[in-house]
């Protein structure tokens, strides 16, 4: 794989991750992150939905007109996702009944259209599919980390298999219920978000608007 | 034939003709994807939604064994409708495939009800209901019976299982809902659902009598067997809970048809 591909699939996994660095898809990283296996579902959809509709977006890119750039991108991505949906309903029926409506939330994905108008539209088809195949594995990889906290802490269990036995069924473990409600997914990225940019400080922002020191030269400028 | 299409190609981008010649050609190639996938996956997705259903009526009625198929332990259940105002079984519909869900939103086939009577919040309810009959020969052992009713944020989705005396619980369960995950979410824990097995529903002069109580049912509280342990945290789902109860069994519900059945059995 020569570099280049391969800084565009890997990338996105730290350095430029979608949901800590750029702060988007964060609705679907709270709402589906109760248990891990809802968390990797979503993530296959997503992943898949990403990194095909950046490839045939790339695809037509040189014959969309500008005036309804938006509506094209939207229109193959709603389509992708719904031929998506349709699959996991034949073949994946129970999970696809806890994911209910957030597969078809994809569609309103910041990441999925992100990727779309930064990348396919000014890169090639191979390109822009391994960019949609990395910027997913990215916001995959966020999620699936606030999952098993969510379930283990929040239900004792990993992908529904009890690791903790929860004292309401007679062990010793007090479950949170908070990690199951959506604010917890908050906390949990926000300290993933302060962890990385621990790690790598060149992602900290600079402030938009900085206090500026006033400078005070003796007492004879002081009215 | 290739010659028009290239000719629109090479408009420049943002002339009306190519803008318009784009859309319409995105629109059919999509569609005409949505449209495949949906109509290959149907019988599929159909075959599943017909077999989740199954399994939640055998998993409530306590049939479900290991290692057998759901179509083999359903054809000891009998699906048959009946009609709500006279709690008598009615012939001329086809009970394998009536859809009471889809019945209740039919203005057709529905009652809209009072608003002083609508204790489960549901708005209005088919004329005819889907019951399934677990049977032993020609002996019914157990009557299984769909109810819904609101919650906190959703309306949930389940069955109640009686024995044939028609007031023993064999079971209740829900197979679909929106509740809080382990929270309200609960009415799906297997502890939960095992507390309601035994519980009357009425008591011996008919009346619903069945109660989601605050905390637990413990050895000092009285009639525990009208009685089950609340959620806790879930406050609201509970008292939903309960409210379907008390309006699928009560005058509204099945007590005409649950009446028969008791008459029949002491014939």
């Amino acid at each position: 794989m020569n570099p280049e591909t391969k800084k565009t699939l890997v990338e996105p996994l730290v350095d430029q991750n979608p949901i800590t660095l750029q702060i988007l898809g964060i609705c679907s990283a709270l709402a589906v992150t109760t248990s891990v296996k809802t968390a990797l579902l979503m993530s296959v959809a997503l992943t898949v939905v990403t990194a095909f509709s950046s490839a045939s977006i790339s695809s037509v890119r040189h014959h969309i007109p500008n005036s309804i750039r938006i509506i094209v991108q939207m229109t193959i991505i709603a389509s992708l996702v719904i031929v998506v949906d349709q699959l996991l309903k034949a073949f994946a029926y129970d999970t696809s009944k806890q994911l209910s409506v957030f597969v078809g939330l994809i569609i309103t994905n910041c990441i999925v259209m992100g990727r779309a108008e930064a990348y396919a539209m000014k890169n090639g088809v191979k390109d822009s599919f391994i960019d949609g195949l990395g910027n997913g594995m990215g916001y995959s990889l966020i999620l699936i980390i606030v999952a098993v906290f969510r379930e283990l802490l929040g239900a004792g269990s990993l992908l529904g298999y009890k690791l903790f036995p929860l004292t309401t069924d007679g062990g010793w473990y007090q479950s949170n219920g908070m990690m199951l409600l959506p604010p917890s997914a908050f906390f949990i990225i926000g300290l993933l978000i302060w962890a990385v940019r621990t790690w790598k400080p060149e992602q900290n922002e600079e402030p938009d608007f900085k206090i500026h020191e006033s400078h005070v030269h003796g007492s004879a400028e002081v009215h | 034939m290739f010659a028009p299409v290239q000719k629109i190609l090479d408009l420049p981008n943002d002339s009306v003709k190519k803008t318009l010649a784009v859309a319409v050609a995105l629109c059919l190639v999509c569609s005409v994807l949505v449209s495949g996938a949906a109509v290959v996956l149907k019988p599929m997705q159909d075959q599943n939604k017909a077999l989740d259903k199954k399994k939640n009526i055998l998993e409530i009625a306590g049939l479900m064994e290991e290692g057998k198929s759901i179509d083999e332990l359903f054809s000891q259940i009998e699906p048959r409708v009946i009609d709500m105002s006279t709690g008598e079984y009615v012939t001329n519909v086809d009970a394998v495939t009536y859809d009471q869900r889809k019945a209740s939103n039919d203005p057709k086939q529905n009652i809209q009800l009072k608003k002083e009577n609508d204790i489960a919040g549901i708005k209005r309810r088919a004329k005819y209901t889907s019951v399934y009959l677990v049977k032993d020969g020609e002996n019914i052992k157990s009557i299984i019976l769909p109810v819904h009713g609101y919650g906190l944020w959703s309306t949930l989705y389940g069955f109640l299982a009686l024995k044939n005396d028609a007031k023993t619980v064999v079971g209740l369960g829900f197979y679909e809902h929106a509740e809080t995950p382990g929270l309200g979410g609960e009415v799906d824990n297997p502890e939960w659902r095992k507390k309601w097995i035994g519980k009357q529903v009425y008591n011996d002069s008919g009346e619903v009598m069945i109660q989601v109580i605050k905390g637990s049912v413990s050895s000092g509280t009285p009639d525990p067997e009208y009685k089950v342990d609340g959620l806790s945290g879930a406050t609201l789902t509970s008292r939903g809970v309960e409210n379907m109860l008390h309006y699928w069994l009560g005058k509204q519900g099945y007590d005409k048809y649950l009446d028969n059945i008791r008459k029949e059995g002491a014939k």
